[in-house]
């Protein structure tokens, strides 16, 4: 195997898994959730050990790792995939998440059970492929590949609305995502080449493109894309609707990765190739990334659904990782992309907690709960600890992300950290409330007398989740070395001197 | 002019050898009892092979051009009448593609009709040579005559369901307003002639060039221009010429509605190429603002229409008439004077990826026609996956395909059309297109929620014929790979933009 060969078997495993999984026969239902099972872990090894790969240094700047090679000529398009410290990372987060969603899906997916597992897969490649691209053309392929496993696990496995949910959801996207083609097809006119690495030469040698008004106009066709992707408010109307009728794995999926391709897009390629723009429209994007965590936070206060409240706590979370991106610090950035993976963690272990809870009662009703800690106190443990890493408690991985950002916005403007960290409030105030109605007080409701604690199966998903949240909480160097050089990167462009004078874990 | 030569019937062999083989099947087809009549089918198919080595045959001599080192020049035939060069030979063998790929999936159809004649094969293969002289012909009376061969045999294939009552009223509506829309169109044919003193599409472009100079009146050249448009907009069923268009596509026999959405539409295209690149290029800076009004209108009219039907053969009937409007675009794309190279491969490459995707949504319909049901509502693909999930599938492709989405063969005919406006610097035509593809996914998922998401209305089982089966596997795998490998296709298609005789065509089309 040569080193470089890594990326394109990282994101075609899961795919090549898939196609085998369509071989067995049907009914052999077992088999095809320990293939699943299988490939999943194979694939989460396989992209955790690049972190450790000897000889490439993702602590360094420069994309650590590439493959290129042509694929078709006219147009040009190459297979151009690269992994540094950002795309690293996320990558293993899809790797580390789908193992779990094969094991949550276990019972609750029963028919079926082929397709759905197939699905994954390739919702898992696709994804895989979304970070590692960086020829503008495959990057979009993929972007627009989630689509479609992602629309069909909402649409056949979902609950109720599932169908309005699942075309809300493929329509939001791929209405946004045209307009990025169009600012991707002009670049490529103008540049002859789809390569992010030719692409963004380019524009530093063109100021009057970049800085200019075809700079603005290219700017917002990338970043409504992406803008609908994370979401930004008011485009998230999509979200609450996918995540409330998704299925569990598709919720965590959606929430883990999903809303990180908004997130990565913004930086890599709306900050990363449009530095002049984005600096000079960081304003309103900020203060909609704000009025974001305090509209999120506030609706999901008053929510009487579990799996909504968490849906709109994601809206509130992904407000600081846009705010800690358009702040433009070292700190705010690399504290944003840490975010990132605390929310994929944090969050993609609050649905699969909500969708224990759904496998036993049906319902996702807070009103039909109460005093579950006494009758499923292992349970009740791992979703306050969850519930403890989410709201940021320190020494929990909440709490470096939130930190980082908070300290990048008091760096570019007191105002943004200030309204920011309300938002710290407000997530503590509804997620303890939630926990409080449902875990303690008295169980009125006798349907809620029996229900078993968390059994093996469910509790061998919920340790590695907890154990990353809390490993994130107290050695956060571990990512941060690595997130670090790239995120310097992209901001040497765009960030003024003083807002790089903090570097994130004192290391310069 | 002297007589014709042996060379020029090697040139018009693929046309003559597709009606030797029409006129064969009428005559075999007395001798065939009811229960064999599947032999009919295998001599058309025979017919379009043969015709396929003669086009390839063609082909060859253009290679051996190419092995001179000789400059890609056409070759003509019959005193110039008939004019095959590289662009002909690409649509030739589209239009044969196109018509095996019918053949195969009509068989069981017809027989599930109980309308299974040796007629509709002939037919077939008659259009076909209309398409072709429409394709290759340099001479107005040639293409007229092509294009009404096309029409007349599809006015009969339409209408070819001769107990079904939405046939019949289909095929009188097409038919009437076809002849209303050819009579316009000659209309238009005969004042090129009165301008030109010629019918030869050289001679009118140079005469044309001459009416176009400045501080001429050119009245007489507008309406000319204006009349012969209207025709081929109702051929290619733009709005607002678009009328007939669901009223057919709905009443035909599904497969003959593949064959006219696909073969009928890039006939079509091949002769307003023809007209507008070659007889009526000068007047590009006329026709342009009229393109761009119509393919506004055609890509309006088309999706927001689509959205509501619940028919699928008129769903797909809208959404082909939006599809015209994107194509135009093509068209559009360039200078004041000349077109952008790119939007004319833009226009080759989508009626070829169309071809194969548009061909295989109406065999995954004609399939659905089983005894007793009529399979053509929205409704009938209601849980089509858990029925026949390899349909179901192949038919989720074909729409994704058509809605633009990669790594699927639609995606390359929307790239070429967009990057060409983009580089003329169209942009808000470029970002209006691109906000009606995003509108057509709605309609193209509503088929796809009805197939994947909802329960089947009737259990009655989805048999697929071999020949159906082949046909679809065809388009399916041409779709996918397309797709993901377009390289040899967009090779082709390059080849055969080397059409270097006309002085202002060639300027652009290097």
């Amino acid at each position: 195997m040569t080193p470089t060969a890594i990326i394109s078997i990282v994101t075609f495993l899961p795919l090549a898994g898939g196609i085998i999984l369509l071989a067995l026969p049907r009914g052999a239902e077992n088999a095809v959730r320990r293939w699943a099972l299988f490939v999943t872990v194979l694939e989460f090894f396989a992209a955790a050990h690049i972190a450790f790969m000897p000889g490439h240094h993702f602590s360094m700047s420069g994309w650590a790792m590439e493959e290129n090679y042509a694929w078709i000529s006219t147009p040009a398009i190459r297979y151009h995939v690269v992994l540094d410290g950002i795309s690293l990372w996320l990558v293993i987060l899809t790797a580390f998440l789908t193992p779990l969603c094969v094991l949550i899906s276990w019972r609750s997916v029963h028919d079926r059970v082929k397709e759905f597992f197939f699905l994954l897969l390739v919702l898992e490649t696709a994804l895989t492929g979304v970070f590692v691209a960086f020829d503008l053309f495959l990057f979009y392929f993929f972007w627009e590949a989630t689509l479609i496993p992602m629309a069909l696990l909402i649409g056949m496995y979902g609950h109720g609305r599932r169908i309005y949910a699942s075309v809300k959801f493929f329509l939001y996207t791929a209405v946004a995502s045209v307009f990025m083609l169009v600012a991707i097809l002009w670049l490529y006119a103008h540049t002859g080449s789809f390569d992010f690495t030719v692409i963004q030469p380019w524009l530093r040698s063109h100021p009057e493109v970049a800085a200019g008004n075809a700079g603005l106009w290219l700017f917002l066709g990338f970043f409504i894309a992406f803008a609908v992707k994370v979401p930004i408010f008011p485009l998230h109307t999509w979200l609450p609707d996918a995540h409330v009728e998704a299925p569990t794995a598709g919720s965590v999926l959606l929430a883990g990765v999903l809303l990180k391709m908004g997130t990565y897009g913004l930086l890599r390629f709306c900050v990363g190739l449009f530095p002049e723009a984005a600096r000079a429209q960081a304003g309103w994007i900020n203060v909609l990334a704000i009025i974001g965590i305090i509209y999120g936070a506030l609706v999901a206060m008053v929510q009487p659904s579990l799996k909504k409240l968490v849906a709109y706590s994601s809206v509130s979370h992904l407000g600081f990782v846009v705010l800690g991106i358009f702040t433009f610090t070292a700190a705010g950035t690399a504290g944003a992309v840490y975010q990132m993976l605390n929310h994929g963690v944090s969050t993609g272990a609050l649905f699969i907690l909500v969708g224990m809870l759904y496998e036993r009662r049906h319902t996702f009703e807070i009103s039909e709960f109460g005093g579950l800690a006494s009758r499923m106190p292992v349970y009740a443990a791992f979703f306050v600890f969850i519930t403890l890493s989410s709201i940021g408690l320190p020494l929990l991985n909440g709490f470096v992300g939130e930190f980082l950002v908070l300290s990048g916005a008091f760096r570019d403007r007191a105002i943004y950290g200030i309204l920011g960290a309300s938002g710290v409030i407000w997530s503590a105030c509804y997620m303890l409330w939630m926990v409080q109605r449902v875990f303690y007080g008295e169980n009125r409701n006798p349907a809620n007398a029996l229900l078993p604690d968390a059994s093996a199966r469910e509790k061998l998903t919920l340790w590695p989740l907890s154990a990353m949240a809390l490993i994130m909480g107290v050695a956060p160097m571990i990512w941060l070395s690595s997130i670090n050089p790239p995120v310097e990167q992209i901001l040497k462009n765009v960030a003024p001197a003083s807002h790089m004078a903090y570097v994130a874990g004192g290391q310069k | 002019m002297p007589g014709f030569h042996r060379g020029d019937y090697l040139l018009a062999l693929p046309m003559m050898l597709l009606t030797l083989f029409a006129l064969g099947v009428l005559l075999i087809d007395l001798l065939l009892d009811r229960s064999s009549k599947v032999i009919n089918a295998w001599a058309a198919f025979a017919g379009l092979a043969f015709s396929a080595a003669a086009v390839h045959n063609i082909q060859r001599a253009f290679a051996d051009q190419a092995a001179r080192g000789e400059p890609s020049s056409p070759f003509f035939a019959f005193s110039g009448t008939l004019m095959v060069d590289r662009f002909a030979v690409f649509f030739f063998y589209l239009f044969l593609a196109a018509a095996a790929i019918t053949i195969l999936m009509s068989v069981r159809y017809l027989e599930v009709e109980d309308e299974h004649h040796g007629e509709y094969y002939a037919l077939i293969l008659f259009s076909v040579v209309g398409m072709m002289c429409m394709a290759a012909g340099n001479d107005l009376i040639l293409l007229f005559i092509g294009l009404e061969l096309m029409a007349v045999s599809t006015y009969i294939l339409v209408g070819f369901l001769r107990r079904d009552r939405r046939s019949n009223e289909a095929a009188l509506k097409y038919l009437l307003l076809g002849a209303f829309s050819s009579g316009i169109f000659a209309y238009g044919l005969s004042l090129l002639y009165g301008l030109a003193g010629s019918t030869n599409l050289q001679q009118i472009s140079m005469a044309l060039g001459n009416a176009m100079a400045p501080g001429k009146a050119r009245v007489v050249p507008a309406v000319a221009l204006v009349t012969t448009a209207a025709g081929l907009f109702f051929k290619i069923a733009a709005v607002p010429f678009h009328q007939w268009a669901p009223d057919a596509y709905e009443g035909a026999p599904t497969s003959i509605t593949g064959f006219m959405s696909v073969a009928g539409k890039a006939s079509a295209w091949a002769l307003l190429l023809r007209i507008f690149l070659f007889a009526l290029g000068p007047m590009r800076p006329l026709y342009v603002p009229i393109l761009v009004f119509v393919a506004i209108a055609t890509m309006t009219g088309g999706n927001l229409a689509a959205l509501t039907q619940s028919n699928v053969k008129r769903l797909f009937a809208y959404s082909s008439i939006a599809h015209v409007g994107y194509i135009m675009l093509g068209l559009i794309a360039g200078t004041a004077f000349l077109p952008n190279p790119d939007g004319i491969r833009g226009i080759l490459v989508y009626l070829l990826v169309y071809t194969f995707m548009n061909l295989g949504v109406f065999g995954v319909i004609a399939s659905l026609r089983r005894r007793d049901i009529i399979g053509d509502e929205l409704d009938d693909l209601n849980g089509l996956f858990f029925k026949a999930p390899t349909e179901a599938v192949l038919m989720l492709t074909f729409l994704l395909s058509l809605a633009g989405i990669p790594p699927l063969a639609g995606f390359y005919g929307k790239y070429f059309i967009f990057l060409a406006l983009i580089e003329s610097g169209h942009y808000a035509l470029a970002t209006l297109a691109v906000i009606y593809v995003a509108v057509s996914a709605y309609y193209y998922l509503r088929v796809a929620n009805a197939m994947f998401m909802r329960t089947a209305g009737d259990r009655v089982p989805v048999t697929i014929s071999p020949g159906m089966w082949a046909g679809l596997a065809i388009t399916g795998a041409a779709t996918v790979v397309i797709g993901i490998y377009p390289e040899p296709f967009l090779r082709m298609v390059n080849w055969s933009m080397h059409v270097a005789q006309n002085p202002t065509v060639a300027q652009l089309l290097r």
